[in-house]
């Protein structure tokens, strides 16, 4: 993918705010705002009553405090919770009726979505602010059988499919943020893989917040049946504001018999500035559940912005020798704080997971691993392996790991490794007295502790994923 | 080859260190810097090098190869490297999760790249790391392990002269290189330091005893005190040094 998420600590090149009519309602939220949503969406009336369970439930919910980060009271009272750029015609169906300067904004991302310029081995889709604004290649998916649309369209267009997965695997009262996100969520990723069917190019959703004082609420269903798999990426970017915005995200992973999904993200929202002000909240819920046997689910995120990032892709691992996997590079500059892991339940029998984990600090940030593997007395023959690695840049940085192991089958096998290493100014002195410039003396040491993550990324997003990290850390470091 | 003239030098916004160095090295040449502790030994060979912990306030460092003659002061650290000098550390350090082999290559091809000369691509360069390996009577095993991660003192020392032997320089400036070695291992490192020794090329070894010259017999020796060159001679200097110490010298460049 060209050059779409790259930016530096200093200068974030994808600050800027696209002058856009918007379809706007009233900040706040109530079952008003709710029903307003779900009619604008046109929606089917299931979905509107899990909407409004979610909402009640949520009202009676204290907001969790027990991450290692710090922030103020949020005041959902103050968030717009949906905001879409109006069509220049008046119905969007097709990209000749989005705004243009819409489609210009993502071009600027990096991500053409027009006929002739689109990239061609991804098929990608869109989302600005609250909607989706278009889905690339979908006619020659349709031809394999696979639904590839925004959630809104699934909901008019496959409400059967969306029925019955939706919540199935995390439920609307799974905690305070997948809540709030059940009961306001716009728009998302729908994805529906058919029996047999191998995805022939990778699918892509590209995030992009616009709207000031305004919270993006995206949900994902992801499905793939008997014997499919499919790898699929996301990517996300932000404008520059002084207020603190808020992402709650919900993804759901549901792979049946011998099906594999490969969840990738590249995540660079705006971090705020080098004093903290300003930034996306990103508190997220993402799970996947291994309902078959011999399915596999495998995660992998590159958290290179935000401001606070809560978010811990986990997977159940239901079918028998069923696997799951996380690999993930989070990197914190600045006064950025990442609370993030994984979740490793081990329900099936010879059921196995690997975590392999590596936190980079700078500066005066806080980045922590925070991870469950729990064997539940069912899960004969389970195996879990982890390596969780810390790299600290400079002296007032943090690295915390939080491993909570659980073991119910003394069959099992679980290990766990853990390192915290620094960068120093002596090391980048010995690779410059190598011949090596400062950025490739980083980028070495940066690309040495980061491989077996990034040798799990799509190739072309593995690229980008260390132009993102060399970037922001050449600015961290001495 | 190197011209230093009247360096003084101090820790960024220290003490000063070195009061006036003055030193001319010629291609072929081998010199010793002997000195006790403390007498800017060290500091001289990282100035050298363009560690940034230093400050240089007076005098000049010139490098001149192929009739081109470059004021070193102005060059980064990685330039000075990739124009032929190589500074093997009193300290390794480690690089964990980057491999020994894929240092090496990318250290290599950025000295390539900077001279205009084509890289090498994995195969080749394969090649030549086993070509040095075996000069070195090293252990192949070597190059697949990060760079002096849970290295012997000895193993990391003749890792230096493996980055050495790759590398190439006009220039190798050995910063205590015996320090920390038994016997068996000084005499490899030494043999491994002769082996690399050309008409073209020249040595500066930084010592605080007078060992390492018994295998790698210097042209001239200095002695450094108070960051001051107090006497120069040749290798019975450095013997004078081993049988009478430091305590004599001490002093002499103070007038």
């Amino acid at each position: 993918m060209p050059d779409t998420m790259t930016s530096t600590a200093d200068s974030y090149k994808y600050g800027f705010v696209t002058a856009v009519e918007a379809d706007t309602i009233q900040k706040g939220l109530n079952e008003d705002v709710i029903r307003l949503i779900s009619s604008k969406k046109q929606e089917p009336p299931f979905l509107l009553e899990f909407r409004l369970k979610a909402y009640r439930w949520w009202l009676e919910q204290v907001e969790p405090r027990w991450a290692h980060v710090t922030f103020p009271p949020i005041d959902y009272q103050a968030i717009r919770y949906f905001s879409a750029p109006k069509p220049a015609k008046p119905k969007l169906g097709s990209l000749s009726e989005v705004d243009p300067e819409v489609l210009a904004t993502f071009e600027r991302l990096g991500i053409p979505l027009g006929e002739q310029k689109r990239l061609s081995g991804v098929a990608v889709d869109a989302v600005f602010d609250s909607v989706s604004v278009g889905t690339t290649h979908k006619e020659v998916l349709a031809k394999h059988g696979i639904v590839f649309c925004s959630f809104s369209e699934a909901a008019r267009e496959h409400p059967a499919l969306v029925e019955s997965y939706l919540g199935s695997v995390v439920p609307f009262n799974d905690n305070y943020f997948a809540a709030l996100n059940s009961a306001v969520f716009t728009d998302g990723s729908f994805v529906f893989i058919p029996k047999g069917v191998k995805c022939p190019m990778d699918l892509s959703t590209y995030f992009r917040i616009n709207a000031a004082e305004t919270g993006q609420f995206e949900r994902t269903l992801i499905i793939a049946e008997e014997g499919a798999s499919v790898s699929y990426v996301e990517g996300c970017t932000a404008p520059m504001r002084d207020e603190n915005q808020l992402h709650a995200a919900v993804v759901e992973l549901i792979a049946l018999d011998d099906a594999t999904v490969k969840y990738s993200t590249v995540q660079n929202w705006y971090p705020g500035d080098q004093d903290g002000k300003g930034g996306i909240y990103n508190f997220v819920t993402k799970r996947g559940r291994c309902a078959g046997r011999n399915s596999k689910i495998s995660w992998t995120q590159v958290e290179a912005g935000a401001a606070i990032t809560w978010k811990y892709p986990s997977v159940i691992l239901k079918g028998d020798n069923s696997v799951g996997e996380f690999y993930s590079v989070a990197l914190t500059n600045h006064c950025m704080q990442a609370d993030t892991g994984t979740k490793m339940i081990h329900l099936g029998r010879n059921t196995r997971s690997t975590i392999v984990s590596k936190g980079i600090a700078c500066e005066r940030s806080r980045n922590s691993y925070r991870g469950l593997v729990r064997i539940t007395p069912g899960a004969e023959g389970a195996r879990n392996y982890s390596q969780c690695d810390s790299m600290l840049v400079g002296d007032a940085c943090e690295a915390n790991t939080f491993p909570y192991i659980e073991v119910g089958n003394n069959t099992a096998v679980v290990e766990h490794e853990a390192t915290t290493s620094k960068i120093s100014a002596e090391q980048l002195f010995y690779l410059q007295s190598r011949g090596l410039d400062k950025e490739a003396a980083v980028s070495l040491l940066v690309n040495g502790f980061c491989k077996d993550v990034f040798k799990t990324l799509p190739l072309e997003f593995s690229v980008e994923a260390v132009r993102l990290l060399e970037m922001k850390l050449e600015s961290s470091v001495g | 080859m190197l011209t230093i003239k009247n360096l003084h030098a101090r820790v960024v916004e220290g003490t000063p260190i070195l009061k006036g160095i003055s030193l001319e090295v010629k291609a072929g040449e081998v010199h010793a810097i002997m000195g006790p502790n403390g007498s800017g030994k060290s500091t001289l060979a990282r100035i050298i090098a363009g560690h940034p912990d230093y400050q240089v306030t007076d005098g000049t460092i010139e490098y001149e190869v192929n009739r081109r003659r470059q004021n070193l002061l102005d060059l980064e650290p990685h330039e000075r490297a990739c124009a032929g000098i190589f500074l093997a550390f009193q300290y390794p350090v480690d690089v964990p999760g980057v491999s020994n082999a894929v240092f090496l290559r990318a250290s290599f091809n950025a000295v390539c790249r900077y001279q205009g000369l084509p890289e090498l691509d994995p195969l080749d360069f394969d090649d030549l790391l086993k070509e040095k390996l075996a000069m070195l009577d090293m252990n192949p095993a070597y190059v697949d392990r990060p760079v002096n991660v849970d290295f012997s003192g000895g193993e990391k020392k003749r890792n230096e002269i493996l980055q050495m032997a790759i590398l190439n320089p006009r220039l190798a400036v050995l910063d205590e290189t015996d320090s920390g070695l038994d016997v068996d291992s000084l005499k490899l490192v030494a043999e491994g330091v002769n082996r690399l020794r050309t008409p073209t090329n020249a040595t500066l070894m930084i010592t605080h005893y007078e060992r390492l010259l018994k295998y790698i017999r210097p042209d001239v020796v200095h002695v450094l005190d108070a960051g001051r060159i107090v006497r120069t001679g040749d290798y019975s200097l450095a013997e004078e040094v081993e049988r009478r110490g430091y305590d004599w010298l001490q002093g002499a460049g103070a007038a």
